[in-house]
């Protein structure tokens, strides 16, 4: 059998992070009672005429400056005419042959290899309503979402993506710039960013593009991943088989794990685009990019870069780190107040993330406050408690959201500073096993020893410092 | 003393601020000259007697206050039915609206209202404005006030013939190709469309998006330019709307054209125009060079594809602009459900009428994949070549004057032929083509028809028009003759 690989180009949508709408006032915000966040403008009604948000075009600006894009100055708007009743004008207001951004690129890594992604376009156009087909002949439209501005970001063809672990990659990376330049805020399950591979496979070594097929509905990471693989699959089955693939758009089913055919591409719809009337071309001035490129928020390429150096953490440690905005702000924060970054971001990585990722909290919710966490990596540094106790303190943190401080003061966690509690403890610790004492004196085994710092930690609750401990059983011994 | 509703806007709008009548009567009067007329005429789709009067009312009360009121408070307007009017059906003359309330008014209308005009309804037209006689109306056609057998001109003709038949005193239409211009000049009155970007389209109904433009008939120029004042200017509510500054165009309407340069375009004489029409125009510019203006012909060579490039454009936006109507959200839906595919096909083939289809037809085609370079790129192409025409010919001159209908008004049902009905335009749409300001006013009659001559003037240069106009208007005296009804 030869070996192939995939072929996959990917089409995202992002809903924008705007007050209004693309062409009205309406609110734009997810949910509503069906029909709520709705005008004469975004309904289609007769005689109405849209109105272009500033706030959509600038996004898109922006995102194509993150994604090193050229902007295409005299950029219009151009309507895609076809029926459905989701689209109240008959047409969608898109952008045809002058999107915003043209020709731009992002990096991703995979296993260690950094490679460059080229992306073809970068445009605005308008959401649709929802359907909802119930039981018997009836079918809802709810035009809630019709006219949220939507982003589309296409990569270029033929595409770099060779894998599913590149896509996602590349859906990851796409997902933490458009979040850290605010333009979108990237919930896959609420379909706020979708993604739309099409996926063919060719022999290794041939440059000849197979017949595609395109996968709708996937709202997560891992069904991108498990999609595509998938996919290929199924397309290198079917052509060891000597059997044709159709050109088609297929579905995912995320319960079976498969994708299944949902519709032919052949008789495909014809879009009749033509320059939209109602809205002049935009004319994006050198001044609108500057205002844009001047107020640009730190990419995360940069980003990750300046906290390796300037926390001095891994890059395994940033990489996790970057991947989403809240995250890398709150390690900042919590680095800044503690004074520790390394110690914060272990914190960070392992016990809080547990704990968020056990209640299903998102970081921006965390119950503990940066403020607090780093009041807690200051407590263990400065010895007034243990790494042991800490382990404990960050559950009840957690459950409470009280100051670290105020619960170890009322908990009696400090650790014992008193050497002359510590001495009566190693005592009566030594009193109580004569045998390990004689072991250790008479035969030398000075490995046991860590049983007694043990039984000294346990009698102490663990408030006791290990290395005083230590210290003084030492001195025990030889005394 | 004549009665109240033969009076022009600006004649009545005096009285009214010299409290010798109020608006109560003026509208009152106007209501039964429509009692009185329409059923011959059927100017309207829908009038209101109580709504009209009660909106009479509050302007008295608003003088008798003292108030401060705008220059036409108190005037009674129709308007053309495919501006949207809150709470007012509002049908664009087809039967797939036959239901449409707008919860919203456009924004000439919210002017009008703010400016406190009286509205006494909405004026027929042909079905989203396709015609040059009202007869693709979805519901009647109208008849011209001057011999009720032939048609007023379209698609405004409506509200052209409510305006000659003295059943309003002013009235708002719709120009896309000649739609204002064309019905003005059939029924003997005063039409203008401003320059494109002068008047907010929002809430107008769109047939063209490129091309519509509303615009006011009046008896006078000076009725014309006083409405202009009240609606024109920049709305937020429409990107295409310009921030031109809008000057008083009643201060324009003043004797005076010594030394305008006059250019009289030959291509715009020639195919089609009668030679009445031809000589009464030319008779009407030979007398503004006796009050002192300087005419010469000049071409205008592109105009001639005028025709062909509009029935590409216009049914291309036409195409897209109707595509809403699908019976899912408002206006006609079909009895006969089945899936939605076949809800919006049955819906629009029940709702629209011939020439809509045939219409939406043509502009499909036209901006199908393989066919968008040769027929709707093209067109745009000789579109910027007949505006560079006019930016030619304005170099050298103030004010183009043309025919604006090749012939007076012919019989209702005789023009059978598409394309004979089209060549109807056939002055007009070169004008629309280049965005430009054109007015057309009464030149003369044949055989007791008026005859119109159109005003050309260069963009945002709405007040050379009135003025030219105004000055020809006062020389002649064409504007006192009414129809006997
Ligand atoms: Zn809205």
């Amino acid at each position: 059998m030869p070996e192939y690989e995939p072929v996959v180009g990917m089409e995202c949508h992002a809903e924008l992070l705007t007050n209004s709408k693309m062409f009205c006032g309406c609110k734009n915000e997810f949910g509503g009672e069906p029909n709520t966040r709705c005008c004469p403008i975004c309904l289609g009604m007769p005689g109405a005429l849209p109105v272009m948000n500033r706030e959509a075009v600038n996004h898109v600006i922006r995102t194509a400056l993150a994604l090193n894009c050229e902007i295409t100055r005299d950029a219009k708007f151009d309507r895609k005419n076809y029926f459905y009743p989701d689209l109240p004008k008959g047409y969608q207001i898109s952008e045809y042959d002058k999107p915003i951004g043209v020709k731009g690129w992002l990096d991703i890594e995979v296993d260690g290899q950094v490679k460059r992604i080229h992306i073809r376009r970068v445009h605005l156009e308008e959401d649709t309503g929802k359907l909802f087909h119930v039981a018997g002949d009836e079918s809802f439209v709810d035009l809630n979402r019709s006219g949220v501005p939507l982003m589309e970001i296409v990569t270029e063809f033929p595409p770099d993506i060779h894998s599913a672990d590149e896509a996602r990659a590349y859906l990851m990376k796409l997902r933490t710039i458009l979040t850290f330049i605010g333009v979108c805020d990237g919930k896959m399950e609420e379909g706020s960013l979708r993604c739309e591979p099409n996926v063919s496979i060719r022999e290794i070594g041939t440059h000849i593009l197979g017949t595609k097929t395109e996968i709708k509905n996937l709202n997560s990471f891992r069904a991108v991943q498990k999609g595509i693989e998938f996919e290929v699959e199924r397309q290198a089955e079917l052509t060891e088989a000597g059997e044709k693939i159709v050109q088609e758009t297929r579905g995912w089913n995320d319960a079976k794990q498969i994708t299944f055919s949902q519709r032919s591409k052949e008789g495909e719809q014809e879009y009749r685009y033509f320059p939209e009337p109602d809205l002049l071309p935009l004319e994006i001035s050198d001044d609108w990019i500057e205002q844009i490129r001047l107020n640009m928020p730190e990419l995360p390429d940069s980003r990750k870069a300046r906290i390796i150096s300037e926390y001095g953490l891994s890059a395994y440690d940033a990489a996790y780190l970057i991947e989403e905005k809240e995250l890398v702000d709150f390690f900042e924060e919590t680095a800044k107040l503690s004074g520790d970054a390394k110690l914060s971001a272990n914190w960070i990585m392992s016990d809080l993330a547990r704990l968020l990722n056990t209640d299903n909290t998102p970081i921006q919710n965390s119950p503990i406050s940066p403020a607090h966490l780093a009041e807690m990596v200051k407590l263990i540094n400065d010895g007034t408690i243990s790494g042991k106790i800490a382990k404990t303190l960050i559950e009840e943190m957690f459950t409470t959201s009280i100051a670290p401080g105020l619960i170890v003061e009322d908990k009696g966690w400090k650790t014992i500073k008193d050497t002359g509690a510590i001495e009566a403890l190693v005592e009566k610790v030594m009193a109580d096993n004569p045998a390990i004492i004689s072991d250790i004196k008479e035969k030398g085994l000075m490995q046991k020893k860590g049983f007694l710092v043990g039984q000294v930690m346990k009698a102490s609750q663990g408030k006791a410092d290990p290395q005083d401990v230590n210290r003084i059983i030492d001195e025990k011994l030889i005394g | 003393m004549s009665e109240l509703f033969q009076l022009s806007a600006v004649e009545a709008a005096q009285l009214l601020q010299a409290k010798k009548i109020s608006s109560v009567e003026l509208t009152g009067n106007v209501i039964n000259r429509i009692e009185d007329v329409e059923n011959r005429v059927q100017a309207f789709l829908i009038w209101d007697k109580e709504l009209a009067l009660s909106q009479a009312k509050v302007v008295d009360e608003h003088r008798m206050r003292g108030e401060d009121l705008s220059p036409l408070a108190g005037i009674p307007i129709a308007l053309k039915d495919n501006i949207c009017t809150q709470g007012i059906r509002t049908t664009a003359g087809s039967k797939i609206l036959y239901n449409f309330i707008p919860p919203y008014d456009a924004t000439v209308v919210n002017k009008l209202k703010q400016a406190g005009l009286v509205l006494i309804g909405k004026t027929n037209c042909d079905e989203f404005a396709m015609g040059s006689s009202t007869e693709n109306s979805g519901y009647h056609t109208t008849s011209n006030p001057w011999d009720l057998e032939r048609v007023p001109g379209g698609s405004s003709g409506g509200s052209a013939a409510a305006v000659a038949a003295g059943e309003s005193l002013l009235s708002l239409g719709s120009d896309t190709g000649g739609s204002i211009r064309q019905p003005a000049s059939l029924c003997g009155v005063v039409g203008m469309k401003p320059t494109y970007g002068r008047v907010s389209r929002y809430g107008l109904i769109a047939y063209a998006s490129s091309l519509d433009q509303i615009g006011p008939f009046g008896r006078t120029v000076r009725d014309c330019a006083a409405l202009l004042n009240l609606i024109s200017g920049h709305d937020g509510m429409d990107s295409t709307s310009t921030s031109v500054p809008v000057p008083d165009y009643t201060k324009a309407c003043e004797s005076d054209v010594k030394g305008l340069k006059i250019g009289v375009p030959r291509e715009f004489f020639a195919q089609g125009v009668s030679g009445d029409v031809d000589m009464l125009v030319r008779a009407a510019i030979e007398k503004l060079c006796e009050l002192g203006a300087e005419a010469e012909e000049c071409s205008l060579p592109f105009s001639e594809y005028a025709l062909a490039a509009y029935y590409i454009i216009a049914p291309a936006e036409a195409s897209s602009n109707l595509a809403r109507f699908d019976g899912v959200r408002y206006g006609l839906r079909t009895k006969e459900l089945a899936g939605h595919i076949s809800l919006t096909e049955k819906t629009r083939n029940e709702g629209f009428g011939d020439e809509v289809k045939q219409r939406i037809m043509i502009g499909t085609y036209a901006l199908s994949a393989g066919y968008y370079d040769a027929y709707y790129k093209r067109a745009q192409q000789i579109r910027t070549l007949i505006r560079r025409d006019f930016d030619r010919a304005f170099e050298k001159f103030d004010i183009l004057l043309t025919p604006t209908s090749p012939t007076t008004a012919f019989k209702i049902g005789e023009k059978s032929d598409p394309l004979a009905m089209k060549l109807a335009d056939v002055c007009t749409l070169p004008v629309n083509m280049a965005g430009l300001p054109a007015l057309s006013l009464p030149c003369g009659f044949v055989d007791g028809l008026p005859v119109g001559m159109q005003v050309v003037g260069k963009p945002f240069d709405e007040e050379t028009v009135f003025r030219v106009s105004h000055t020809y208007e006062q020389a002649s005296l064409w504007h006192t003759s009414r129809p006997l009804l």
